[in-house]
């Protein structure tokens, strides 16, 4: 009886045992390296906006402080969106024929308020508060990168877990004085892991890592 | 473990009324092989009958999976306080009938028992349908299926691990780790017999299909001496895990704090259960399928007897464990604790099932008392039958009747099962009976190696006892 197997039989099992187990392997991996992307957690890209806000502009070229705008920051969950007035409160004097200005100007004739685009979006599972985290010495800079050089906001941290669970479990690295907050571009004075450690005893800043600190 | 059948011979000459051979006849290999190979070749009308019920079952199975996983749990009749019901009584049920099958192959390997060689192959395939079954149920009790994987201990972007304290985790564990070896260990023992099969094919396609899974086995004296030790060190590994699956999921109870649950005894209560169901579904597969494909003279009344006297000796540790469980109820004086084991399982809205799993379970292997019932086969399937029955109620009672009247009266609700609830359980053992079915059709439900080496083993030594 002839062979049931030519010889290269050998080399096509051994080459399937070979990439059943890379695909075994590598695809759990490459899901794994895959949901840390940029890509995959939405960071870095611009998100387009009614109006083409410019935060360059407005931060770095007229010093507006972040909480001019986001004013309830320091006191609510939400930072805040402005609503047009605040717009109106400088454009009523300069570019207000411009047509970047359409809208604001139109929000503010029918009373409508302009419909942004959120940029950093936390599931509805999680409970989220700026106030608490703007008390504690958590600048605006550590989660929302430079928004100073910004033409189009985007997300600047991955927004995973792990990224606000790090922080939580060893705030240390990541706090800054409460004069600060809003400063783009700050550096500490003397090496941060010795500074923060001060901020966390100075500001009582607590490491809370129960389940039921943000899922309520 | 004196589970011995004698034969004093391997020759059809006369049994005395202490022994049955292990084999009778005198067959050569050639009609050895060509005897347990011919199922593969062609399927009766009953197959097809069967195959066809099964299928239909799967169906339903299938259908009613989609529709719970569309809708959600709701569907089922779980909610607060009985969350776990019908899905973690399946899933205890099928995973201890799993048991049987690393308990012959493996356990009864090890200690040398020679009579396991012709009915381990229907035993190990019966492990792996009834962990693909046992593991559907705790996915789909999960709610959203879809994140099983968050079970598994990788690393998340969450940054958090599985709670390691909770039983779930170590469920996985176990159940994972259980079938990776049954199927490995199945698989290995198959290979010889893939072989012959793929040497005695009639088609070309079928050689080349045995072909490919037979792995390039010829059967040299190289081959087998690799192959022997690999087996031997398989069933090392699987031993321990007869002992120590059912333990971790007897744990899923035993460490809440809830009358019934809240026990030291579970481990090895479990343990015994698990075997005892699992060789009543031994028998149950094996007695049909022992008249279809007439095995007579390979699985003997040798056979019957020695798994007969395996399920008295089960049957008695798991009356020892209901007596002891609820002596223990008593003696501990507690309120909560004699109200579940005194009252309400007695007594309370599920008696029926209590008694059923009583009756079925503790009266009947004592018909194996008798060496002439040990051999009936009518009364073998039946008590078999029963046993399943019997087990399965148990599970039903130790996690409903717990669950439904705790500790609180307030909180006490009835639990009633609903549509989707029996339809999953007869899917599931449409399910079970379909993958059996397609097994028998494919693979040589005997292992013909161990066959044929057990008959030259017989034949040389014409004083040898069956177990050594």
């Amino acid at each position: 009886m002839a062979a049931l197997f030519p010889r290269w039989a050998n080399t096509v099992v051994r080459a399937t045992l070979v990439a059943a187990t890379c695909t075994l392997v590598g695809v759990p991996v490459a899901l794994m390296a895959w949901v840390r992307t940029p890509n995959a957690t939405r960071r870095y890209q611009p998100v387009a906006q009614p109006i083409a806000f410019d935060h360059r502009i407005h931060v770095t070229g007229q010093r507006i402080d972040c909480r001019y705008c986001h004013f309830s920051v320091e006191r609510s969950a939400s930072a805040g969106i402005p609503p047009s007035s605040t717009c109106v409160a400088c454009h009523s004097d300069t570019w207000m024929r411009s047509s970047e200005l359409a809208l604001v100007r139109a929000s503010i004739a029918t009373g409508q308020a302009i419909r942004w685009s959120r940029v950093n979006a936390l599931p509805d599972f999680v409970y989220f508060n700026h106030a608490i985290h703007v008390a504690k010495g958590v600048g605006c800079e550590t989660c929302h990168g430079r928004v100073d050089r910004m033409a189009a906001v985007y997300q600047a941290a991955p927004l995973t877990m792990s990224w606000c669970v790090d922080c939580h479990r060893d705030p240390a690295p990541h706090l800054r004085p409460l004069s600060e907050i809003t400063t783009m571009g700050w550096t500490p004075p003397t090496a941060q892991r010795a500074f923060g450690e001060e901020l966390v005893r100075e500001n009582n800043v607590r490491s809370l890592t129960n389940c039921t600190t943000c899922h309520r | 473990m004196s589970v011995a059948a004698r034969p004093t011979t391997a020759s059809p000459a006369t049994p005395t009324r202490e022994s049955w051979p292990l084999m009778r006849g005198a067959p050569t290999d050639a009609a050895l092989t060509d005897h347990l190979l011919a199922p593969l070749w062609r399927a009766s009308r009953v197959w097809w009958l069967l195959f066809g019920l099964s299928t239909l079952g799967t169906l339903l199975l299938l259908g009613t999976v989609t529709y719970t996983v569309l809708v959600g749990i709701g569907t089922w009749g779980n909610n607060i306080p009985v969350a776990w019901a019908f899905a973690i009584t399946n899933f205890v049920w099928w995973i201890g009938i799993g048991h049987a099958g690393t308990f012959i192959s493996a356990f009864l390997l090890l200690l040398n028992q020679h009579w396991r060689g012709s009915i381990n192959r229907v035993a190990e395939a019966m492990t792996i349908f009834a962990l693909v079954n046992a593991a559907l149920f705790p996915v789909l009790h999960l709610g959203r299926p879809w994140f099983f994987y968050w079970l598994i201990p990788y690393p998340a972007t969450m940054n958090v691990w599985p709670n390691f304290k909770s039983a779930r985790p170590w469920d996985v564990a176990a159940v994972t780790t259980y079938f990776t070896v049954s199927l490995l260990f199945w698989y290995l023992g198959l290979v010889p017999d893939l072989a012959s099969a793929r040497d005695r094919a009639p088609t070309r396609r079928r050689r080349l299909a045995y072909g490919v899974f037979a792995m390039g086995w010829r059967g040299s004296g190289f081959q087998w001496e690799r192959y022997r030790i690999a087996y031997v060190l398989l069933a090392a590994l699987a031993t321990p895990l007869v002992i120590s699956v059912h333990s971790v999921v007897s744990l899923d109870f035993s460490i809440a704090q809830l009358p019934g649950w809240h026990s030291t005894i579970f481990p090895p209560y479990f343990v015994v259960g698990a075997i005892y169901s699992g060789l009543a579904m031994v028998l149950l597969l094996l007695l049909p399928l022992r008249r279809a494909f007439r095995l007579h003279d390979i699985v003997t009344e040798a056979h019957l007897d020695a798994i007969a006297k395996l399920m008295l000796a089960m049957g008695l540790m798991l009356t020892y464990s209901y007596v002891i469980e609820t002596f223990m109820a008593w003696y501990s004086a507690n309120t909560a604790e004699r109200y579940t084991y005194l009252t309400s399982r007695p007594f309370g809205p599920y008696a029926v099932a209590y008694w059923i799993m009583t009756v079925l379970n503790v009266v009947s292997p004592q018909l194996f008392w008798w060496r002439r019932l040990r051999t009936n086969t009518v009364v073998l399937f039946l008590a078999s039958a029963g046993i399943l029955v019997g087990m399965w109620m148990e599970r039903f009672i130790i996690i409903v009747t717990s669950l439904n009247r705790d500790f609180l009266t307030s909180s006490w609700h009835i639990y009633i099962p609903s549509w989707v609830d029996w339809s999953i359980l007869a899917g599931s053992l449409g399910l079970f009976g379909f993958l059996f079915l397609l097994f028998v059709r494919f693979v040589p439900s005997v292992a013909i190696s161990e066959v044929k080496s057990l008959r030259i083993e017989l034949a040389n030594s014409p004083a040898r006892s069956g177990h050594a």
